[in-house]
């Protein structure tokens, strides 16, 4: 704007034959308002839709829920189809991947914020993982199949709930480092300087100060990832979820299928009654997402009075 | 001081003298442990780039570099396979573009809003809100875009409309990745130091003109540091068009019709049985180096970007 007035009076030769302030102020503002509206009607678009996809999936699948769609295995006949082994197998890696990525997420974190010096090592395991965040997560698939399927089946048993928790804690593993590190970050040093000053050791100042300090905000970050985790359904095909399976899974090692696969293999189905049952299904993961999603805010929330 | 209160009772000769050397191995062995958890990182490059390349290698022995780079049909599946990346790569760039027409106008729009005039109240309530559209599974849009947002098209603006399309596809990966462009680019328009905007109003320009002429173009390196992390984004979409934009391997440059990106083409395969080693199995480690190389170069372009935002200011 400035620049324009300014080269549009150079030219003109003086400031008094200017043309850009005898336009209208009215015009001017009236413009102002139309701007408004159409920036929060570009707001409100992404709020609509999703309403709208609310909505449309709660009218396909909700007349669709029952005990015994939860209770049920997968069928050949879509009305008789459950979710029951796809539930439990997300439960497992729901579980599983928490136990793997929880403690390699909090540690990689502590190192890179308490004890790591400032050089190219740290640096490049910084923007190392920062890459690893954009990563597209069917990458991530095809790493677990080249190396936890096919290079390691003895220890995790192949295309197994093992292999696809390892998959899935890699993927979300940049995640808690980086919301871990933020946690940390907002600890002030004046609680590190002052457990030093009583003698207490690093660890002893990270175990007994940082760490509960730190907790509610590494918490949230962890359980958003978690959630990311529970919806994935592209790196688990690739790795060997199974599609259509009539057991449940007795272990680590057992094979199995998840929610969105299950999802996934139905709405690929040509019958409508297949689809009905994929939004039923739709509903069950988003109920378990908004379950994981408010236990998060209730302990962000019960921590924060605490400390 | 935890220290203290456990060993209160002990002799003032063990709690300082013995102990510390405990306590220094300790320290060191604890230290060791954490450092380990950060190098699992650089181990997961490693074996990412191993993986792709050593399944990529064992691929180009059987087809040559020059065909997948020039060859204008892909039909992996068929008795006489011919695999042109050019055609999943067309898939991709056709469904990327349609999400990006979307997200980029209303990601930047309502940037500008969240920025520039919401109160601080309503900044509160609506970011979360508007990332929750990140947060929804991508197998929930794929089936918004199947069953919903395909037969709406269907029945208002293209009667001629295939059940499986790029267009359907696109349009809600970019409902997906306006939360990306919105919160990077809001990021750098909130970056713009106030001065900036009070020079424009004291020149007597107002709210839209200094949003637009001043704010924007200062933020320049943010917005596209934000437009590049969403095209990254969608050209690793996975769920949502293999779902709903079908499979079929075609250079086409119509929206209306159905087509396969790289993404669709790896869980297709995946899903069906593929044997270990086999040229179909090797392939979908290709097409995958191929995507990994474009979302990384995209990636550092993002990050070279951002930086150039945060050192302004």
């Amino acid at each position: 704007m400035a620049r324009e007035i300014a080269t549009q009076n150079a030219q003109k030769g003086g400031p008094e034959q200017g043309p850009v302030f005898k336009r209208s102020t009215s015009a001017r503002h009236a413009l102002d308002w139309v701007f408004i509206v159409l920036l929060f009607i570009a707001t409100m678009i992404g709020l609509v839709v999703l309403a709208v996809l609310l909505v449309d999936i709660a009218v396909d699948g909700v007349p669709r829920l029952s005990w015994k769609f939860l209770t049920s295995f997968p069928s050949v006949i879509p009305e008789n189809s459950g979710i029951y082994p796809a539930l439990l197998g997300s439960v497992w890696l729901l579980g599983l991947t928490a136990l793997i990525s929880v403690p390699l997420g909090v540690g990689a974190a502590v190192y890179l914020e308490e004890y790591a010096p400032d050089s190219w090592l740290t640096r490049l395991i910084e923007v190392n993982i920062s890459n690893l965040a954009g990563v597209p997560s069917i990458i991530y698939g095809l790493l677990g199949l080249g190396i936890f399927v096919n290079l390691l089946p003895s220890v995790t048993g192949g295309e197994s709930i093992l292999s696809g928790a390892l998959t899935l804690s890699l993927l979300i593993l940049p995640i808690i480092i980086i919301a871990t590190r933020e946690a940390l970050r907002t600890v002030p040093d004046a609680v590190r300087e002052g457990g030093y000053a009583l003698g207490a050791t690093r660890w002893e100042v990270i175990r007994s100060h940082l760490l509960p300090m730190a907790l509610p905000g590494a918490l949230t970050g962890t359980i958003l990832a978690l959630s990311r985790a529970i919806g994935e359904a592209a790196p688990l095909i690739v790795v060997g979820a199974a599609t259509y399976i009539t057991f449940a899974p007795t272990g680590p090692q057992s094979n199995y299928s998840a929610l969105p696969i299950l999802i996934y293999s139905w709405i690929s189905q040509p019958q409508p009654g297949f689809q009905t049952a994929a939004a039923a299904g739709i509903v069950v993961l988003m109920i378990v997402l908004l379950l994981t999603n408010s236990v998060a805010i209730c302990l962000r929330n019960k921590h924060q009075r605490r400390v | 001081m935890a220290v203290n209160t456990k060993q209160s009772g002990r002799s003032e000769d063990e709690l300082w003298g013995r102990e510390s050397r405990m306590r220094h191995f300790r320290e060191r062995a604890i230290k060791a442990v954490f450092a380990a958890c950060a190098y699992i990182s650089v181990l997961t490059t490693f074996g990412i780039v191993f993986v792709l390349l050593f399944e990529t290698i064992n691929f180009f022995r059987e087809v040559s570099i020059v065909d997948f780079l020039t060859a204008t049909t892909w039909s992996a599946a068929f008795v006489n396979p011919q695999f042109g990346i050019i055609v999943l790569i067309g898939g991709t760039l056709l469904t990327t573009a349609i999400a990006l027409a979307v997200a980029l106008p209303v990601g930047l729009l309502a940037a500008i809003y969240l920025s520039e005039y919401a109160s601080p109240r309503l900044r509160r309530w609506l970011k979360p809100a508007l990332e929750v559209l990140a947060g929804v599974p991508t197998i929930v849009y794929g089936y918004f875009a199947l069953t919903f947002v395909t037969p709406l098209l269907q029945n208002t603006i293209f009667p001629s409309l295939t059940i499986f399309n790029a267009l359907s596809a696109g349009l809600v990966m970019g409902v997906m990745i306006i939360p990306t462009i919105a919160s990077v680019s809001e990021d750098a328009i909130y970056a713009v130091p106030r001065s900036l905007r009070e020079g424009g109003y004291a020149l007597g320009a107002t709210k839209r003109e200094v949003a637009t002429r001043i704010v924007v173009p200062a933020a320049l390196s943010g917005i596209v540091a934000a437009t590049v992390l969403g095209i990254s984004r969608a050209i690793g979409e996975t769920m949502i068009v293999a779902v709903a934009a079908g499979n079929q391997a075609q250079l086409t440059a119509n929206p209306l019709e159905s087509v396969q990106t790289m993404t669709a083409f790896i869980v297709q395969v995946a899903s069906g049985d593929t044997p270990t080693g086999s040229l179909t199995y090797n392939t979908i480690f290709a097409v995958g180096a191929t995507l990994f190389v474009m979302t990384l170069i995209l990636n550092v372009i993002s990050h070279l970007f951002v930086r150039r935002f945060r050192e302004a200011y």
